[in-house]
């Protein structure tokens, strides 16, 4: 069974084979030595740089553990990082059961997750009310700024996306050229220079003594970027629909809204799924760019764990770099998943 | 506080918006005496200067100007706000106020004194651009590089004043550039050039992450002048007396012998000059707006520069890096501080 199978997918042919052997052993050296590095050569156990300086040692994973709170926390106070784990388990609590199909109750998980959930996280990660410890958000780090730059770019992004993917095809000449000049504005600006715009001039402007907190800054600046993005996706899906859909839900006596909200959009939208997911997962990727206005995202984190000269060995590099690329993996290839997940579950509700 | 007015300050708050009172009126001091700590921008990173340990605390050369500040100020070295910046932004973000003192591995130059409307108070390390070698091959000087190929960040002074060097003193070489820091310690130490070029401090700091740290050595020319120091807003010179003399009195305390451990006694020294930097006589903390211990403060909490320096980049230190020009001025180097009377 198995060497027939073998036979007909990998040995079919003279080429076929010759293919097949040449990725075994690329997959076989490549693997061995990752293997190699991250567990036969690694160094698991010690206190300081000097259990890694071992001659010819792989991963250094002390480090890790040693640095471990930091990639998650930041410099969030140890007192106080029970506040963000609630807030990671709340998420996650209301996240999975909102995403599974046929959950009960589905709907209000969604609802607490768009409304009370975000007031929830700003209460508990400031502070500063309810008995709670002010921590300002220059002790934020870490996993947690990653994923509020991310979180409040795709949250923010999809419902100002549409918006403004339907402005963009509006008949109202205003609405149209404010549309139109808002994305072509932000699509024109790579990001680097809406956060250094948001990060070094917008102070500048300011009047004397008004202090806008750099990560709000950040992320207004990171939503509005995103959403110009998200309108051309929408778009797209909106120009992919045959122009009698419109006519058909006209013909029904629907308003504009309810055309849109019952016959276009979730038509338009299912079609655009990947490159809504497309849109998320570059966003996610771009957020570590807020290194270079100082704020500590998990990259930033861990690069300034490099500097602590307690721990820098020859590996040091190498084992931040694979932990960060790992984690950002997880998080994308999560996203990934779930949008192909949507997509087939939508294309069999589609056959009707 | 009420409900009514815990509800009332979080929609407030979410708009986190801060308005930190009018600046112009208050004045630096007044402001950081009013938020109870020292708003104090350092770097996102450099190992001896300012970098966070295990617990994320900072610390380094840079860090313990901030911490100087502080205990002169409020007589708690812990009373510091840290806000690393980028070395982009950094000065936009002491004009802005994010912070009142920029402690951040700064080069004095010209330009950033007068042109940026910066203010540099003095300089707490003299760096200046250096050479390292593996010491298997035998080079003492830098004059001795003759037709060496040289690793190299690419387009920065690094890469200007080296080609200078070997200019001015009739040498060739062959230069193998990289973007970033990370890529020239990989490349140097895997061989591909003899000698690797870029800032003392930033040569030691690097060393520690070859295979073989004990291999390599960095020859004693230094090509370049980079006088690194803590830098405020012009246009508040009371201010800009408090960071340099915060900086002096640590200076001060190690011509005078005087450290942590010993600055107890030291008080009840006879020798007039300790007594007026420690404030047992003399009204030398009135004449900044400080404390009359300010600088008892400084030394007992921080220590004299020789102690900074030693915990941070030297013999105490992971980095291993010897005073040289940082030494006192009676002991060969350029660490001076005029008269505290």
């Amino acid at each position: 069974m198995m060497l027939n199978w073998m036979r007909a997918n990998l040995f079919s042919s003279w080429g076929n084979s010759l293919l097949t052997l040449i990725s075994l052993w690329l997959v076989w050296v490549i693997g061995s030595g990752i293997v190699e590095w991250a567990l036969i050569d690694a160094i698991f156990t010690g206190d300081n740089r000097e259990a890694c300086l071992v001659p010819g040692a792989g991963a250094c994973w002390p480090y890790v553990g040693a640095k471990w709170n930091q990639f998650i926390y930041g410099r969030y106070p140890l007192e106080s990082q029970w506040r963000v784990d609630l807030i990671f388990a709340m998420g996650a609590g209301a996240l999975i059961p909102s995403m599974i199909e046929g959950m009960r109750g589905r709907r209000w998980f969604v609802l607490f997750l768009l409304l009370p959930f975000p007031v929830i996280t700003y209460v508990l990660l400031t502070g500063g009310m309810f008995g709670l410890a002010e921590i300002s958000s220059d002790l934020w780090g870490g996993l947690v700024v990653t994923l509020i730059v991310a979180v409040t770019g795709i949250v923010a992004s999809l419902p100002l996306g549409i918006l403004l993917a339907l402005g963009r095809q509006s008949d109202l000449p205003l609405i149209k050229a404010i549309c139109v000049v808002f994305i072509e504005f932000w699509r024109g600006v790579p990001l680097i220079t809406v956060l250094f715009m948001a990060s070094v001039m917008l102070p500048l402007f300011l009047p004397d003594g008004v202090v806008i907190d750099k990560l709000l800054r950040c992320l207004i600046g990171v939503a509005l970027f995103s959403s110009a993005y998200m309108a051309e996706v929408v778009r797209g899906g909106l120009q992919a629909l045959p122009k009698g859909q419109t006519e058909g839900a006209q013909a029904l006596g629907l308003s504009y809204w309810q055309s849109m909200r019952l016959i276009i959009l979730p038509q338009a939208l299912r079609l655009v799924i990947p490159g809504i997911v497309n849109t998320f997962i570059g966003l996610f990727k771009d957020t570590t760019l807020v290194l270079i206005i100082g704020l500590f995202d998990l990259l930033g984190i861990i690069q300034l764990t490099f500097t602590d000269a307690g721990w820098s060995t020859p590996q040091t590099h190498n084992t931040g770099y694979v932990v960060a690329a790992f984690i950002f993996w997880i998080f994308c290839f999560a996203m990934s998943r779930y949008s192909q997940r949507m997509e087939k579950r939508l294309d069999v509700t589609g056959e009707r | 506080m009420s409900l009514r007015q815990e509800i009332l300050r979080l929609g407030l708050g979410a708009a986190f918006v801060m308005t930190a009172g009018t600046a112009t009126a208050a004045s630096t001091l007044e402001t950081t005496q009013k938020n109870d700590e020292v708003a104090c921008g350092v770097s996102q990173g450099l190992p001896g200067f300012s970098s966070v340990d295990d617990q994320g605390v900072w610390s380094g050369i840079d860090v313990d100007v901030c911490r100087a500040v502080a205990a002169a100020i409020f007589g708690d070295a812990d009373k510091v706000r840290y806000r690393p910046s980028s070395s982009k932004e950094r000065f936009t973000a002491l004009h802005a106020g994010e912070f009142d003192v920029l402690s951040r591995n700064t080069t004095w130059s010209l330009t950033r004194d007068t042109a940026q409307s910066l203010d540099f108070v003095a300089v707490n390390y003299y760096d200046g651009q250096g050479f390292m070698v593996r010491k298997e091959l035998g080079v003492d000087s830098a004059l001795e590089l003759d037709g060496a190929t040289l690793c190299i960040n690419a387009g920065t002074t690094t890469e200007l004043n080296a080609a200078d060097y070997f200019r001015t003193n009739g040498m060739s070489f062959e230069a193998v550039t990289f973007e970033k820091s990370d890529e020239v310690v990989a490349a140097y130490d895997s061989g591909r050039c003899d000698a690797w070029t870029t800032d003392a401090s930033g040569l030691y700091s690097n060393r520690i992450k070859l295979a073989n740290p004990a291999d390599h050595k960095v020859l004693p020319e230094i090509i370049s002048k980079e006088p690194l120091g803590p830098a405020v807003r012009q246009g508040d010179d009371q201010w800009a007396d408090i960071i340099r003399w915060s900086f002096y009195a640590m200076v001060a305390a190690e011509e005078l012998g005087i450290n942590a451990a010993n600055v107890d006694q030291m008080k009840s020294s006879p020798n007039p000059e300790i007594q007026r930097l420690l404030g047992v006589s003399g009204t030398m903390g009135e004449k900044l707006g400080l404390r009359a211990d300010w600088a008892y403060q400084i030394i007992k909490q921080v220590g004299n520069y020789s102690e900074s320096f030693e915990r941070n980049l030297g013999e105490n230190s992971h980095l291993k890096i010897s005073r040289g020009l940082n030494a006192l001025w009676t002991e060969g180097g350029l660490m001076y501080t005029p008269p505290v009377r």
